[in-house]
């Protein structure tokens, strides 16, 4: 597919209206590119002049933050603002939530100033500006639960820009038992993605997945990669791998539109 | 002899004020054995949360039984305590309900004293039987073995004591009881003591009186002792609170500075320190005790009253992990308390060979957070337990280098390859030509 860096746009003296934020896990993980490749068949549809950092692009340093390592994360976030600020970058744009809060909270001391958006709320604002329309028949009345990232809901507070997109397919949206604000985490963050759990009685991934098929769903949409790895683990876990799809909102649209 | 119940009025009330003062003393300065923190900004929206998590209780009702009760308990604390005015003012001036002068708004305040102390009394029954017969499960986790648990249930039983007190005291009273105003629900108390002599209603009223007044003195002290310190804290805890968004965490300015030097290519890396700066020890890298955590963190310990509600939304702590949050607000209060004790022991702290990190709080509960701030944010009183843990974390990682195995190859793929897994940096852009 068509991908611009920005080092290619800076060659051509053109500057894109976005960067895309891709993220550790939307460029390496198998599962998570899907969702990135999803994202990028909406920007073209939407004639969104965006590019991508593409090798120059690092860790924001968000994980390491939440492990502990101050340090770590300091060199990473002070490296990427060097790049970013070289490329007089003014928006991002990323799938990531993990990424999405860090860049907006913690980047700004730091010298990284940016309107910064979470993939949902870019898309949100496409379909409110005319840029982007939802087709709300190829998903007719799907049973869809939608399950909170907590670093975009709690932590930032954003519930509706993921709901607003969902209900214009013209699904059933159901909500589960917490949800929002009281919405239980997949159990990836603080750095659990890459560590064992500790001993206890259950995984985490497992009871938000519980949570999840209370709902008789058939698809759990979310709007993390991280979280998605959870809820599909969570999905095999209990064996309705065959009934529910664990699927990311920007793979939710492009399946409806048939991008 | 006539004025010996004032004299002795008196002594116990300024006993029972006096010790109160010494110990808010006490916690002010274990408090403030934490670091700074400049929490002065934004007054007002400081003001207003005060008002509405605090005054408001707005954060209570998110969960509606437990939200309600608490607050026609926190209305009634509140408003029979204009009542301890009176009592205070006969005891020590020998007068007898001395405010009924205020006729008819008299029977009305005193009126609503009693049906706020008989719903007080109510809900303390109903919070006694979720606690101890629903056996709601909050109440139930492992930390509230013990004093915990039994400081819950004498916090009850002392409501429940000083309500009917209360109660008993105004039945007991022929003459107020004659006037027929202002006792809604004594007056169908007044006929237990039908029957007995005028002598013995009156000793009934006076023991009343007298046991309730010092009753409300000891409870007044047993705050220092005990989870119930919510009732003075919540107000500046909701005050001083973070104000940030949840999912900031603070940058370190420490780290900061040394990224800085590290990042610029003018600094000359074997140049001497600057003047003054020679001996400086360096600062320490998150906290392994209380001393290295802010006062605003040390206050939330202390405000803490041990619901447990964040315990139980806190996902470590629903899949049986040994993390509870409530468990770490109370562990610090615990140690700070053990340091302050010290303090008072040897005038000034002197090494005890322990610390809140593995003494009190392990690595195995501070590994299992995953940041979520669903406890933050189900806190009735800002409480932010998070925090805690995340400076816990840093001093683990930072000063001695101890994650978990996993989570030390992450960082070193990070410092490596820029991403958390072992993948080449030059591979980033390869998902765009994979379908």
């Amino acid at each position: 597919m068509n991908v611009p860096t920005m080092a290619e746009m800076m060659a051509q003296g053109k500057q894109p209206e976005i960067l895309f934020w891709v993220g550790a896990s939307g460029s390496y993980d198998d599962r998570a590119k899907k969702i990135t490749r999803a994202f990028v068949k909406i920007l073209h549809k939407a004639n969104v002049d965006f590019a991508v950092l593409g090798t120059e692009e690092s860790s924001t340093g968000d994980v390491a933050k939440r492990a502990g390592n101050e340090f770590l994360f300091q060199m990473q976030a002070m490296m990427n603002i060097e790049v970013l600020n070289g490329y007089e970058v003014k928006t991002i744009v990323t799938a990531d939530p993990h990424s999405f809060n860090t860049f907006k909270n913690e980047y700004p001391e730091l010298g990284g100033k940016y309107e910064v958006y979470h993939h949902t709320q870019f898309i949100k604002k496409l379909i409110d500006d005319g840029r982007l329309s939802i087709d709300d028949t190829v998903l007719k009345d799907r049973r869809v639960t939608y399950h909170d990232p907590c670093y975009l809901g709690r932590a930032n507070g954003e519930y509706e820009s993921p709901r607003d997109i969902i209900r214009k397919m013209g699904v059933n949206l159901l909500e589960m038992k917490r949800n929002k604000s009281t919405a239980l985490c997949c159990g990836a963050g603080g750095a659990q993605m890459f560590k064992d759990a500790e001993k206890g009685d259950k995984e985490i991934n497992v009871l938000r997945t519980e949570d999840a098929l209370k709902t008789k769903p058939q698809i759990i949409a979310t709007g993390c990669p991280y979280c998605n790895t959870m809820m599909t683990d969570g999905i095999k876990a209990t064996n309705n791998e065959a009934t529910v799809e664990v699927l990311d909102i920007a793979e939710l649209i492009a399946n409806s539109q048939n991008l | 002899m006539q004025y010996l119940p004032n004299i002795l009025f008196a002594i116990i009330l300024i006993v029972g004020i006096g010790f109160f003062v010494r110990n808010i003393r006490k916690i002010i300065r274990n408090i403030k054995l934490g670091k700074d923190i400049d929490r002065t900004d934004n007054k007002s929206e400081r003001w207003r949360n005060m008002a509405n998590i605090a005054l408001g209780q707005s954060k209570m009702v998110r969960r509606p039984v437990s939200g309600i009760l608490h607050i026609i308990v926190y209305l009634g604390f509140i408003i029979i305590n204009i009542e301890v005015l009176e009592i205070i003012i006969d005891g020590l001036f020998g007068t007898h309900r001395v405010l009924s002068f205020l006729g008819g708004f008299y029977s009305f305040l005193i009126g609503s004293f009693e049906v706020l102390a008989l719903l007080v009394l109510v809900s303390v029954i109903i919070f006694w039987i979720r606690r101890m017969i629903m056996r709601i499960p909050r109440f139930w986790n492992k930390e509230m073995k013990g004093f915990p648990k039994n400081d819950a249930l004498y916090i009850l039983y002392f409501e429940m004591v000083l309500m009917s007190l209360f109660l008993i005291m105004n039945a007991a009273d022929i003459h107020f009881q004659e006037l027929n105003a202002g006792n809604p629900v004594s007056q169908f108390l007044a006929p237990l003591f039908e029957g007995m002599s005028v002598t013995t209603v009156h000793l009934i009223e006076r023991s009343a009186w007298w046991i309730h007044i010092v009753g409300v003195l000891i409870f007044l002290n047993y705050l220092y002792y005990s989870k119930h310190l919510h009732i003075l804290l919540a107000f500046p805890n909701t005050f001083y609170a973070n104000l940030e968004t949840m999912g900031k965490f603070p940058n370190d300015k420490n780290v900061t500075k040394e990224v800085k030097l590290m990042m610029d290519p003018n600094v000359d890396p074997y140049a001497a320190p600057p003047e003054g700066e020679e001996d400086s020890v360096p600062e320490k890298f998150g906290a392994s005790d209380v001393t290295d955590l802010n006062w605003v963190q040390l206050m939330n310990a202390y405000t803490c009253t041990e619901c447990g509600r964040c315990t139980s939304v806190c996902p470590a702590n629903l899949t049986g992990k040994e993390l509870s949050p409530r468990n770490i607000m109370m562990k610090t209060r615990d140690r700070l308390e053990e340091v302050g004790k010290n303090i008072d022991k040897n005038g000034k702290f002197k090494d005890d060979n322990k610390q809140l990190l593995n003494d009190y709080i392990t690595p195995e509960e501070l590994w299992a957070c995953t940041t979520c701030n669903a406890c933050v944010e189900e806190c009735p009183i800002s409480i932010d337990p998070l925090s805690i843990i995340m400076e816990m974390r840093k001093y683990l990682v930072m000063e001695q280098s101890a994650a978990p195995q996993e989570l030390n190859m992450m960082m070193t793929n990070i410092e490596n390859n820029g991403a958390p897994w072992q993948y080449n940096q030059m591979d980033r852009l390869n998902w765009k030509d994979e379908e």
